[in-house]
């Protein structure tokens, strides 16, 4: 993988994913082999929005790998209240730290900042834009659990703002998945997302509905419609409603369907499921440790 | 044609912009920074009959030269204009603008959580598509009503 900054998952070529899946594989079957691969290293994290699994789960990676982080904190106790630029303050945190992890609310706001640094830059999400750590570690948990031959997924929830929808949509068309996109008119995927997968000749199809299309699906990857998106409260109610499963929606699926979710979950995936075979959003959610180690073992092997 | 010349006065140093799509002078002016107080002498004609577009506008500026950034816009909202350079009343340059590969720092972004919107230390920059304009940074992409995105500075 020939990459200074991980920006988004555009840049991710087939190659790239499984040079970084493989390499999470390997973490995650002897992770006592990698626990001092990185003594010493520090990853800095800048983190201007709140954050749990993502922020944690670079914490853990770094840690397993004998490295420490280096922790800007919340906005409100740093320098960006006295009104620093994002530029300064990645220029700063860079003579810190050996990566950053940057999550901001603005999009472009890493490619911006990568802009700005010698060392490698990880987008951690950058407003409605790109999430690509969190697109490998979702690939990783499709490929384990269903595998990346004749793949059809369902993406169901909010389209139009979630971040992790734009960056796995973008990385399953190195895979030629069959991609459905379940959701309200309203939170469709975006143009750009569109225009991209048109231009890249993926397969998508749109739907409002899930039950035509889920007899179909190997996986169903369900994202959390926010309240926020709507003017009021009774439309949410009305919209949400339509896109949240129990164990009883999916008994017209397939046996063997990967239920999937970037996290945290509000009730669009009901408590019942959490208990059966489908239910992969907890597993997922513990990649992101073995998945981050493989990357930042990647980028750091090359600038150490 | 010579009744347009009549209305409007050829000028002795300065720039022709011809073949303008009917109704975007004013977006050109827009483009080129020049109003009311900027100074310069503007003959400005529009819906004018054209046999290339049916129509057309045309802008003549009084002592002022195209940068290569203003000509990279004019060409995204008049792809069929001319430009011509004059110098002591003769055409000495005559020119079809085209459309570049990227525009840098004359657009703004109309995504306003876009980075490039923020107090940041960085130039707006658009690739330019068949039919629109892409943003850099945040990949929104503008298809209609480019020239509402001018940075008048």
């Amino acid at each position: 993988m020939d990459h200074d900054h991980i920006i988004s998952a555009k840049q991710l070529s087939r190659g790239d994913i499984e040079t970084v899946l493989d390499h999470a594989a390997e973490a995650a079957a002897d992770p006592a082999a990698w626990a001092d691969r990185h003594e010493n290293a520090l990853l800095g994290l800048c983190f201007f929005e709140p954050s749990t699994r993502t922020k944690m789960s670079f914490t853990a990676a770094i840690k397993r790998m004998g490295g420490d982080v280096v922790d800007m904190g919340t906005v409100e106790s740093s320098s960006v209240t006295k009104g620093e630029s994002l530029a300064d303050t990645v220029r700063v945190v860079q003579g810190y730290a050996d990566a950053l992890v940057l999550r901001h609310p603005s999009e472009g706001s890493a490619k911006m900042a990568s802009e700005y640094v010698d060392v490698p830059l990880i987008n951690g999400g950058d407003g409605a834009g790109q999430h690509p750590t969190q697109t490998l570690l979702d690939l990783y948990t499709i490929r384990e659990n269903a595998g990346f031959d004749d793949l059809t997924i369902g993406i169901m929830g909010d389209l139009k703002y979630g971040r992790t929808v734009h960056s796995l949509a973008h990385a399953l068309t190195t895979v030629d998945a069959r991609q459905h996109f379940i959701s309200p008119e309203s939170l469709k995927l975006p143009r750009s997302v569109r225009y991209d997968l048109h231009e890249e000749g993926a397969s998508i199809r749109e739907h409002t509905d899930l039950g035509a299309v889920l007899p179909e699906l190997d996986v169903l990857y369900v994202t959390r419609i926010q309240r926020e998106r709507f003017p009021d409260e009774n439309e949410y109610r009305a919209v949400a409603g339509q896109y949240q499963i129990d164990a009883a929606t999916l008994e017209a699926g397939p046996d063997d369907l990967t239920v999937m979710h970037p996290l945290p979950r509000v009730d669009e995936i009901a408590h019942d499921i959490d208990d059966t075979d489908y239910a992969r959003y907890f597993q997922q959610a513990h990649n992101g440790v073995p998945v981050r180690m493989a990357l930042l073992d990647l980028l750091l092997g090359e600038s150490r | 044609m010579s009744d347009h010349e009549l209305r409007v006065n050829k000028i002795r140093n300065g720039t022709v912009i011809d073949h303008i799509t009917a109704g975007q002078a004013l977006n050109v002016l827009a483009i080129l920074g020049v109003d009311a107080h900027s100074g310069e002498t503007l003959s400005v004609a529009m819906n004018v009959p054209s046999d290339r577009l049916g129509t057309k506008d045309i802008v003549k500026v009084e002592g002022r030269e195209l940068s290569q950034d203003e000509v990279d816009v004019l060409s995204l909202i008049a792809g069929a204009a001319t430009i011509n350079i004059v110098r002591e009343f003769d055409v000495v340059e005559k020119h079809r603008v085209e459309r570049p590969r990227e525009v840098v720092g004359v657009l703004s972004c109309p995504n306003r959580h876009c980075i490039t919107t923020a107090d940041e230390p960085v130039d707006s920059r658009f690739d330019v598509l068949e039919d629109g304009i892409r943003c850099c940074y945040c990949d929104t992409i503008v298809r209609d009503g480019i020239a509402d995105h001018i940075a008048v500075g």
